[in-house]
Formats: C-alpha cells, structure tokens, sequence
C-alpha cells in the first residue's frame, strides 16, 4: 500500500479547492469594476437608446455586425485621427450586451453617427459595392423591405430598464409612438427629442411609407458615438 | 454584493504573497523525495488499465 | 474480468463512447467546412449569395460553435468518459443511461445554438452566442455530465486519482462557472427567443473576456492538457516524464489561466489597473505553458524513433509543440505595446487557430486515432499511410493559415498607423481591406487542405471499425486470435 495525500483521493476536496483557485481572479479583477466609482467617467450626455435606436442595435447583433466591427477607439494618434476622440466607458454603459468587439475587418464605429447621411447608409447597406467597391461586406437588401417588428417594444424597454437602464415611466408609455415618430418626417418629434436629445430623426431608408428594419439600423448608426459632447469634456472627468 | 467586495477587498494585499507561498508550497510538496516513488507509480496508472484489469 | 469477456466487448462502458467520436468527427468536419466557408466570403463577398441566413456575420458563430463546442467539446467529452473508467477501473456511474443522456443532450443544445445563429437568434457575445433557453439547457445537460464524471471518480478502484482526470475535473467545473456566469440575461418573454444580458458596458466587457479567454484556457488547454497527459503515455507506451512536473503544471495553469481575460482589452476603456494586472499574468502563463509542453515532449525522451514509424504518435506530439508554439505567442501579444499593434488584426485570428488547429485538433485526432480501433475492437487501423498522408496535408493547410495570417494582420497594423510624409494618415481604412485579399485566398486554401486531411482521416476510421486492414509495407502483422484490445 502507497500513503497518499487527502487531496489526490478525495475528489470533492479537488473539486472545492479548483473552485477556490479559479474564482480569486474573476473576483479581483471583476468585482472593484462595480464597486470603484471612477470606472466611468464622469461626462454628460450618456442616454439609453431612443426605441427605434435599440431596435437598430437589437438588429446589428441579430446580424453579427461585431463580428467584423468594432465600436471602441484605443487612445492612438492614428486611431483618434481615423476615428474621433477615443472612446469612454461611460459611452457603453447602458449597452446590454457591450459591443466593442474583438476584430477590424471593417472599421470601427463607435464614431459612426453623422459622419455619413442616412442615404449613404441605407445604400451602403442594402449594397454594400454600390458606393464602395473594394468592400467585402455582405449586402442586407432584405432590410429595405423588411417592416419593422416592434410590437413588443415596451417589453424590450422594461427588460432594459430591470437590468439597470434608467427608462423612465413615460419613456417606457410613450415607446410605441416615439419609435414611430422618430422614422416619420411629418411627425411632431419635440418630445421625442426631450426624452432623447440628439436623436436623428426623419425618414431614414428612403421610403417614408414604410417603418423598415433599414430605418431602425440607420437610426442607430446616427446615434453612435454622438452622445457625449467633449467641447465641455475636461481631463479630470475622464480619469479612472 | 456587498460579502463579494469584502472579499475582495480582504483578498487584495495579500495576494502576491498567497501566490507565491501557494506556488511554493506545491512544488515542495511535488517534489519532496520521498514522493519520488509513488508518483513514479502513480505515473503508470495509464499502462496498467487494459481490459482484463479492472 | 474473465477472458472471454474482454475478448468479444468490454466491461467498461463504450457504446456512449462510440456515439461520441461519430459526433466529434461530424462536428469537425462541418466546422471545418463551415469554415472553409467563410474564409472564402472575406475573399469573394459575392459568396454570402445576398441571403441573410448564408451572410456571414450569421455563419461565422456557427463555424467557431461548431469547431470549439461541436468538435472539441464532443472530443473532450469521449476522453474524458474513456480515461476517467480507465484509470479508475471502473465503470461510469449512472451507466449507459445516464452517460446517454448526456450525449443526446448535448447533441441537442448543438443543434438549437447552430439553428438559432442562421435564424439570427443570438446574445452577441463573441463564444457565448447561444441564446437564454440554449443556454439553460446545456447548464442542465452539463451538471448531468459532471455528476457522471465525479461519480465516476468516486467509485473508482484506483486509490490515486490520475493526473488527466484532474484537468477534466478542472475544465467541467471552471466551464460550468463561466457559462452560468456570462451567460446571466433576462429574457424579453418567456416565450420569445430575445434576452439581455445582465451586464453592460465595460464590466460587461471584462465578464465577457474574463469568460472568453478561460473558455481557450479550460475547455480549450485544461481538456485537452487531460487528453495529453492519457493519450502521449499510451500511445508511448511509457509514463508521463515527470508526474511531478505534472502536479505543479495543473495547480500553476489553473491559478494563472483566469486571470489573463483583460488582455482582450488592452488600450480599451477598461481601467488601467485591470488591464496591467491582466499582461502580468498573461505574461507569467508562459511559464505553466512551457513546463507542461516539455513534460509532453520528454515523454518520448529514449523512444524519438517512435515517431518515424508511429503517425498517431505524430499527432500527439506535433500538436504538442504547436501548443508550445501558441503559449509562447499569446504571452508575446499580451505585452502591451505588441498588442497595440496585433488586436484587431488577423494576426489574432492566426493566433487563435495555430492553437486550434495545431494543439486542438491534433491532439483531438491522436486521441481518436488511438480510440477507434480500440472501440470497435480492431487490431490495428486501415492505413497508418492514410495517418501520415493527412498529417502532412493538414500540417501544411496550418502552415499556410497562421504564415498568411501573420502577414496580413502584420501587414494591416502597419497599414492603419502609416503617416505620409505631410503628416496625414497614409492608408484610407478601405484600401488596408484590399491589400488583404491574397492573404485571404492563401487562408483559405490551407482551410481546404485540413478540410481534405480530415475526409482522409474520416475514410481511415470508417474502413477500420468494418474490420478493413490495408497491406502496408512496414505496417506491423497481426497475429491471428490475438486479442485486439492489447
């Protein structure tokens, strides 16, 4: 007969000190990101997405836009002139899941909005090589035609709002009409634009008879990046 | 949440240390001769388990 | 055990067995495939045929699904049933029944993630992407697969329990936490597909890496560090080089591997403190990595001739020295300054399959190399020839993924920060995507090589479990009635 230790013969004993082992990392380094308040920045201007901008960003997942796209400035002189200024923790805070991405095979566009017009989108995305030849990405002409499937869209803005996003009641009642009217260039948008400053609005994809999922995904390439004015930004507000 | 943050916070000045006195620990103990041949058997389990074996 | 038992079947449990390795070369070869796939749409866009389901931003979490959790989970799962009854002289608690249900199981949750991602049904988070309700069912089908595992274990006959069942334990136990873990979201109904997740933003971020690079660490090394330390010594036929070494490289890699998530986000908005903590010990994994490669090499330390003669063996060893390849690659990306130039590029996709292709796959046709004439009670495989003709075009097909991969992602890190002499940005971001083309077909063509190399191998494996034995020069002869298992 051999001694053995406790350890190499009691599996249940391997299994607890495995699980002690491998949780000290996650805790350390995961838990102070919630309780160490200057994580995020402290700028202005961060809001949840307007209804037809979430719908926009429930689609860009849908169709694994991430995957190719990252949306997440690195604090380079080459990427701050190519992109913008570089991008904030605050900026994605109220993104359910985060969308930074891990590969360029496109560029990046966490600085998107208002850097093309909507029908620059609305063509580049229905036809990618129309407007950029040497693009490899693939072509979404389906959304042109396709309505946008929105019934459930207050559900969308409760289940945001009970994993932490601050929808108000009135947003949450008022979700129906101002995803409407966001896409609607005859609508009244002044409340819309209360509850979201900056939104784009107007008919986005070219056809104002039809709310289309083109109209939702432009709306949300309008909005990326355009949230927090850094003119009032100072260097103490974004240090973590 | 709060416990997990005690932890954690209870957790961070030592763990360099705990890594460290973790880590030593284990190679002494792999290593401690007179450990050499049992585990010089224990390293044959794999050749002794064909099927008539069991 | 009487003889005339372990003539004709065995007493262990390899009906569940069997069904795993189909499922583990099913799952492969239509990853492999899938990814031929999409390598080809970077190259010709005109190859996503316009349809949302064929699109590439849907297929690809199929190719990674299919290749991780299809192949090597499939892989990892006959292993590890195989080696805990093995070294443990026992038979898996549960039986059949239970052991079966974990394949049908899993199987399943295969099969609903990969349709849900043409559908477009997905969390978007890269290596998680199955949706809420996929995700509750493989919680359900995993602790079933764990309670097989440790109650395999615990009725054992073996007083030690051997050093592969540690990185098996290690890897169900930790892959369970991350899942459950990342995975927390609050579907929109309960009757609907659409969930979101718990998390958001930059914590988001580090719970999503914190998962991903542990998925490469647990179910990707400790599994199949498992497979290495049963398959090498058996095929060998010598023990491990040192069980020592082995005991410090389990507890070290374990310790070390879960904290190097961060290095994912290097120059992101991640603070500062977690992103320096995450090189240190991304840096530090190179030293568990490398001890574990040479206690895996060293073992054919006397016996280096083997390798002329022994394809299988071949493998084993090779996808070892592509594993020591890899972990020294990943420390070096994981230093900051490289980083700022490697993340984002292909240089990360090359990375990633010279550890997937090279050690993954490798040491996961090794195994089933060595699984499949014992399993279906053959003396010897087809064609050892076939082994070595597929080990030497898969070898190439990698050598021409990872070399074009190198270079283009090289190439495009370049590219993006290149200034003119007037001090503007050289390189419209458009004109880096055209100068990646010829790397993007070279891709591709080492794709199609291992694809070809793993038709071979799934031919060798089908005429070996009909009984077929190919005449082969230098091939060992068959005594008749010689028993098969020995």
């Amino acid at each position: 007969m051999f001694s053995h230790s406790k350890i190499e013969q009691n599996v249940i004993l391997m299994l607890v000190l495995i699980l002690i082992t491998v949780s000290i990392g996650g805790l350390v380094e995961i838990v102070p990101l919630y309780t160490v308040e200057s994580t995020i920045e402290r700028v202005e201007g961060v809001r949840p997405y307007t209804p037809l901008e979430l719908r926009g960003r429930d689609i860009y997942i849908r169709e694994g836009c991430y995957l190719c796209h990252s949306q997440q400035v690195r604090p380079f002189r080459d990427e701050v002139e190519r992109y913008g200024h570089y991008s904030l923790a605050a900026e994605s805070m109220y993104d359910h899941p985060f969308q930074w991405g891990s590969k360029r095979t496109g560029p990046d566009l966490a600085r998107v909005g208002g850097k093309y017009s909507n029908e620059w989108h609305a063509a580049h995305m229905a036809d990618p090589r129309s407007v950029v030849p040497e693009s490899i990405m693939p072509a979404y002409g389906f959304m042109l035609d396709r309505p946008l499937e929105a019934a459930d869209i207050a559900e969308r803005l409760e289940t945001n709002r009970a994993v932490g996003v601050p929808y108000s009641d009135e947003m949450i009642e008022n979700a129906a009409a101002d995803l409407e009217a966001q896409a609607d260039p005859e609508a009244d948008t002044d409340d819309l634009l209360a509850r979201y400053p900056k939104a784009a609005v107007g008919d986005f994809d070219g056809n104002p008879a039809l709310l289309s999922e083109m109209d939702a995904m432009v709306a949300y390439m309008q909005i990326l990046g355009r949230m927090v004015d850094f003119t009032d930004v100072k260097p103490e507000d974004l240090r973590q | 949440m709060e416990t997990l943050q005690a932890i954690a916070e209870a957790l961070r000045p030592f763990w360099g240390l705990w890594l460290m006195g973790l880590f030593l620990a284990i190679v002494a103990w792999a290593l401690w001769p007179k450990r050499k041949a049992e585990m010089e058997q224990h390293a044959r389990i794999p050749l002794r388990d064909d099927d008539g074996e069991m | 055990m009487t003889d005339q038992a372990s003539a004709s079947s065995s007493a262990y449990n390899e009906g569940v067995i069997r069904l795993l390795v189909i499922a583990t070369m099913f799952w492969g070869v239509a990853a492999f495939l899938v990814g031929v796939l999409i390598a080809l749409q970077l190259a010709y866009p005109v190859l996503n045929l316009d349809l949302e389901w064929f699109s590439f931003g849907r297929v690809r979490p199929l190719h990674t699904s299919g290749a991780i959790f299809g192949f090597g989970g499939n892989a990892l799962i006959a292993t590890s049933f195989y080696v805990v009854q093995r070294t443990g002289r026992t038979t898996l608690f549960g039986g059949e029944t239970l052991a079966g249900f974990v394949f049908v199981g899993y199987q399943l949750f295969l099969v609903m993630a990969g349709v849900g991602y043409l559908l477009g049904i997905t969390q978007g988070r890269e290596y998680a992407e199955p949706e809420w309700y996929v995700d509750l069912w493989l919680t359900l089908v995993w602790v079933v697969y764990l309670l097989v595992f440790l109650g395999t274990v615990m009725k054992r006959k073996e007083p030690h329990i051997y050093v592969a069942n540690w990185f098996f334990l290690s890897f169900i136990v930790t892959v369970a936490m991350l899942h459950i873990v990342n995975g927390l979201s609050l579907p929109v109904s309960w009757t609907g597909t659409k969930s979101y997740s718990l998390f958001s933003g930059v914590q988001d971020a580090l719970t999503q890496w914190w998962y991903g690079h542990n998925a490469v660490g647990f179910f990707l090394t400790a599994g199949f560090l498992g497979i290495m330390y049963y398959f090498i010594p058996k095929q060998a036929e010598r023990p491990v080089y040192s069980y020592r070494l082995s005991i410090i490289h389990f507890w070290s890699i374990i310790f070390l591997y879960i904290w190097a998530g961060p290095h994912h986000l290097f120059y992101t908005s991640l603070p500062d403190w977690a992103q320096t903590l995450g090189m240190t010990f991304s840096v530090m994994l190179w030293m568990p990595s490398w001890g574990g490669m040479i206690n895996g090499i060293m073992t054919l330390s006397g016996a280096w001739d083997k390798l002329r003669t022994d394809p299988v063996l071949r493998f084993l060893v090779v996808s070892v020295a592509f594993y020591g390849m890899s972990t020294f690659e990943g420390p070096l990306m994981s230093v900051k300054p490289v980083n700022a130039l490697s993340h984002w590029t292909d240089w990360t996709v090359g990375h990633s399959h010279s550890g997937a292709l090279g050690w993954v796959a490798f040491v996961s046709f090794g195994a089933v190399y060595f699984l499949v004439p014992k399993l279906w009670r053959r003396a010897r495989l087809y064609s050892e020839r076939l082994v070595s003709v597929h080990f030497w075009i898969a070898t190439i097909g990698i050598v021409l993924y990872i070399t074009a991969m190198w270079v283009s992602g090289i190439l495009q890190g370049l590219m993006w920060r290149a200034y003119d002499s007037l001090g503007f940005l050289q390189y419209a971001f458009i004109e880096t995507v055209e100068a990646m083309h010829p790397f993007y077909v070279i891709r591709a063509l080492g794709g199609v090589l291992f694809l070809i190399g793993s038709l071979v191998m799934v031919y060798n494996l089908i005429r070996t479990a009909r009984g077929d034995v190919r005449e082969e020069a230098g091939a060992p002869a068959v005594a008749p009635g010689m028993n098969p298992a020995e």
